[in-house]
């Protein structure tokens, strides 16, 4: 690991080259994202191989999750032009470690930037797979990997960026943009929250059947609900809370086998301190009470199983903070209209997710709610969109990426006038007197009339000098 | 009648809380997410600038404290810089509330996105909404308009807001205090006076978004006082915005759009002044004497007797500048101006020729009447020698050279960059006006007003139809060859591998 004295430099080097001017040149870009498609393509089956060891994801979940690649329009017009920061920063998480370090560097790249990229190294081996891989594909002088830990990301941290870019945790995020503070570097961060899932009491079997299978694989399927769109909890009336529990049962078995601990049908927890931060979570008898499914745990493979829990009491952390695993608190209602108000005592997510038919609740709750995003009738689909900005709001963060929403956060648009020498406004410069007074402000009004008038001499009192 | 003591109660971090808890409750009630209460809003502000125009021009003056004109009667000629610096004010104002009465069911229209094949079936649209409680802190130099048109922006979006002018500028400051209640709805946008103990115990509120105009220093500590809440910010701050001067041009134009883009604005005292000036050896002769030319028909030979020159905000700034001036690196280097008086706040309109890099002068933003001009040999080093300062919030450029024009737009980034002008970009509201860098985050004016105070949520619908076993477990091989054919998109792709030829 290089010391500061070592990192500065390599920084001013990379400084020194973007502003050469070779990143904004747009055959340069297209050369990186072809080396940066042909990485994936290449490297296939190490990159299920590191999420494996990582995570226990399965292929499917992993191809599905990281191997998207977003078309990115150039745009360009006379007035606005867009033009890249510099050098930006970009810190990445531990559960989607490739989708979630190249996303964003796939943005940074066609913006014209120059990178550094700080994997998480809690995915120690996807991490190593970017840091070792990744550079032969790609121009070093423009896009470096550096691993490392807290001490790392705080070295990093007090250089000069022109853009952070940070997935991960609420607290982290407030430690990134405080020290982002000293040089104003502007920041995305992309946070997190309990992203609730809204289920209205459904009539048709079909509709509660593909209801309970986007639920379960929006849950239990993404990174064993380590992923910060996956479904935190449930609402629904209690009416209907049992049948939505019976389903679930049936299909969990169904999704992820008997046994499936022993089939990796479900990714594992990432590391024995959020093993134990779950375990925890389920430690109050109060929350042990309201399990209803699974809530076995094998802290040898960091398994924690499915767990389905009804109505937990309010207080209990596993309904104050982030779950991030796979426990899925139900919470029942008596009217589900009362979901509104009840997200709305909590801080903004950044999903909510509304398994709802009802047009007149639809409505309400896009006018009455607040979230990074809304899905209707399904869940983490959303971030397969990308003509839609993915991004929070409040606590679950600040500023937006995906598709051409990647390159706009990466750029500066800067506003362009042109004018020629012909014409001037000769009353727009001194000595001032009224007449030239009244000149600009028919001008500015673009009120032709009026400043005709003055010319002529018919109008010398000033616009709405009706106040006399 | 209550006395002085009374009425003397202090704004501190309890009163800060209990105001924004006041607005989080009046913002829940959804009251001001209206369009009828929005363009109510909008519209009174603009009878408010009508009703009372008088009264503005009145804080307007004394803020820049010339003595209050007796003749406000617009029969008798009155000629002011300070006429000229209010109209723009109101008008810019006005203009920006009319826009946004025009515009805002437009800009309210949540817009339709595109879906790709991963998502299908589904409609998806992105739904502006608005933030919730805003605070929006002003700057002194510019104090009526600095104020109101952020807040234009927060009310069409249908915020809750504070408003906290300058203390530099205090008439306009208590002024905007007594009307703002009586033409807006006061429950749902407040205004606080005060200086560094009202605006600190604001700052430790949780806002849904903070807007600064000012420098960089205090703009760095709205951003720390944001950052404990993560509250995403605006800053609108300055630097030092060049203007580089190429030979063969209209030079008289040119020299009169620099004068007016300086000293007619505030006597150099706004964020888009030019700064200094960059030009090569051979025109740099030719440039000073048409700049004292112009310079002297505009202002006369005592230009510290010209009505048409505001004075220095305070006598810190006063200070400021005069130790600029009289750096011994930079005193021989007046070729106009340099006169001051200090009584009056007043510094001539001053010129320096060839200041050396490393002077105070060409360090920090500069603020005020002073006009370095930097010499290069090739007018092209241009580029470095700005490029080597931080970005500026403008940089302009005077030429007729085409490619010099496509050079400066591709290799100096700056907020705004203008051609053959100044500070025009500032009036045209379909771009955004804001910095990058050290001269800010963020922008506004027209829809981008809008914007900045709204948050746009992606909404996405789904039906229950159109669910493809692939997505869910258990996963196959079979499975896993589909998902990658749909990646692709590829119809072709996807229709071979469907039919198990892949």
């Amino acid at each position: 690991m290089e010391g500061v004295k070592g990192l500065e430099s390599d920084l001013e080097a990379m400084r020194q080259y973007f502003r050469s001017g070779k990143t904004k040149d747009t055959a340069w870009r297209q050369s990186q994202l072809k080396g940066l498609l042909l990485f994936i393509k290449e490297n296939e089956k190490h990159i299920f191989n590191a999420l494996k060891k990582d995570l226990g994801k399965h292929p499917v979940e992993a191809y599905r999750d990281e191997a998207k690649l977003p078309r990115v329009a150039l745009l360009s017009s006379a007035e606005l032009v867009p033009e890249p920061l510099g050098l930006v920063l970009i810190i990445s998480s531990w559960n989607f470690p490739f989708g979630i370090s190249l996303e964003p560097l796939i943005g940074a790249i066609a913006a014209g930037n120059t990178a550094v990229l700080k994997p998480s190294e809690l995915a120690p081996a996807s991490s190593s797979l970017l840091a070792n891989v990744l550079p032969t594909y790609l121009d070093n002088k423009a896009v470096k990997v550096i691993q490392g830990g807290p001490a790392v990301g705080e070295r990093l941290l007090q250089q000069k960026w022109d853009k952070i870019f940070f997935t991960g945790s609420a607290r982290v995020g407030r430690i990134i943009m405080s020290a982002a503070v000293n040089h104003l570097t502007p920041t995305v961060l992309e946070l997190g929250g309990k992203s609730p899932a809204v289920v209205d009491s459904l009539a048709s079997s079909w509709d509660k059947q593909v209801t309970v299978n986007r639920i379960l694989v929006s849950k239990f399927g993404a990174c064993a609900g380590q992923a910060c769109i996956a479904i935190d909890y449930i609402l629904v009336e209690k009416r209907f809370a049992s049948t939505l529990v019976e389903l679930m049962k049936v299909m969990i078995k169904k999704m992820f086998g008997e046994n499936p601990r022993e089939t990796n049908a479900i990714a594992r927890i990432v590391n024995q301190q959020h093993f134990l931060r779950l375990k925890s979570l389920l430690r109050d008898p109060a929350v042990q009470n309201s399990i209803v499914y699974g809530g076995s745990l094998d802290e040898k493979n960091l398994f924690v199983e499915p767990t389905i829990l009804v109505d937990p009491p309010l207080d209990a952390a596993i309904m104050t903070e982030e779950i991030f695993g796979p426990l899925l608190p139900i919470i029942t209602l008596d009217n589900v209209e009362d979901s509104i108000a009840f997200i709305n005592s909590k801080p903004k997510p950044l999903a909510i997710y509304a398994f709802i038919k009802n047009e007149k609740l639809k409505r309400r709750m896009l006018s009455e709610t607040s979230s990074g995003s809304l899905v209707f009738n399904d869940a983490v689909i959303q971030y397969a969109a990308d003509s839609l900005p993915f991004g929070g709001i409040g606590e679950s963060g600040v500023g937006k990426y995906h598709g051409k929403f990647s390159f706009d956060t990466f750029s500066h648009y800067k506003a362009v006038t042109r004018r020629s020498f012909l014409t001037d406004f000769w009353y727009r410069f001194p000595p001032w007197n009224d007449y030239k007074l009244l000149l600009l402000e028919a001008t500015y009004n673009f009120d032709y009339l009026g400043m005709l008038l003055v010319i002529l001499g018919l109008k010398r009192r000033r616009q709405n000098s009706g106040g006399m | 009648m209550s006395t002085e003591e009374e009425n003397q109660t202090v704004f501190d971090v309890a009163a800060a809380s209990m105001l924004t808890e006041e607005l989080r409750d009046v913002f829940a009630s959804g009251k001001t997410r209206s369009y009828e209460w929005r363009i109510s809003q909008l519209k009174s502000v603009i009878k408010m600038c009508d009703e009372h125009e008088e009264d503005i021009a009145d804080a307007l003056h004394q803020d820049l404290s010339k003595p209050k004109l007796e003749s406000i009667v617009y029969e008798v000629l009155v000629s002011s810089e300070v006429d000229w610096w209010y109209v723009v004010q109101i008008s810019m104002l006005k203009n920006s509330c009319a826009l946004a009465i025009k515009e805002l069911k437009q800009w309210m229209m949540p817009e339709k996105a595109k879906t790709s094949l991963l998502t299908f079936p589904s409609s998806a649209e992105i739904v502006s909404e608005p933030l919730g409680v805003v605070l929006i802190i002003s700057a002194w130099n510019y104090p009526f308009l600095l104020s109101l048109d952020p807040l234009v922006g927060a009310i069409s979006a249908g915020n809750t807001m504070v408003l906290k002018p300058s203390e530099l500028s205090p008439a306009t400051s208590s002024l905007l205090a007594k009307l703002l209640p009586e033409y807006l709805d006061v429950s749902s946008i407040k205004v606080v006076e005060g200086a560094v103990s009202e605006t600190s115990a604001l700052l430790e509120q949780k806002w849904d978004k903070i807007f600064y105009t000012g420098n960089g220093r205090v703009g760095r500590i709205v951003m720390a006082a944001a950052a404990k809440h993560l509250t995403p910010v605006v800053l609108e701050l300055g630097g030092k915005s060049p203007v580089v001067v190429d030979s063969g041009i209209d030079l008289q134009i040119a020299t009169r759009r620099i004068i007016v883009g300086k000293w007619g604005c505030n006597n150099g005292q706004a964020c888009i002044s030019p700064d200094y000036i960059i030009t090569t050896k051979d025109y740099a002769d030719k440039l000073v004497d048409s700049l004292k030319k112009e310079l002297e028909t505009f202002y006369g030979e005592n230009p510290l007797e010209s009505k048409d020159i505001s004075r220095i905000v305070n006598s810190n700034h006063f200070s400021r500048l005069t130790k600029l001036l009289d750096e011994d690196k930079v005193s021989g280097k007046i070729v106009y101006g340099g006169e001051r008086d200090e009584a009056n706040l007043k510094i001539a309109p001053t010129i320096l020729l060839d200041v050396p890099r490393d002077s105070l002068i060409m360090k920090e933003e500069i603020f005020g009447p002073l006009l370095p001009i930097l010499i290069v040999s090739e007018i092209e080093d241009s580029w470095d020698v700005i490029n080597s300062g931080t970005k500026p919030l403008a940089a302009y450029l005077f030429t007729n050279n085409k490619k010099l024009k496509e050079q400066f737009v591709m290799s100096v980034s700056a907020g705004g960059v203008a051609i053959n002008d100044i500070a025009m970009h500032l009036a045209i509201h379909t771009l955004p006006f804001g910095g990058v860098g050290e001269s800010g985050t963020g922008s506004y004016h027209g829809k981008f007003s809008f914007d900045a105070f709204s948050h746009k949520k992606s909404v996405l619908y789904r039906s229950f139809t159109g669910d493809a076993a692939l997505r869910y477990p258990p996963y196959t091989l079979g499975k896993i060859r589909l998902m990658k054919a749909l990646m692709t998109s590829n119809l072709w792709t996807i229709l071979r591998t469907l039919l198990g030829l892949s």
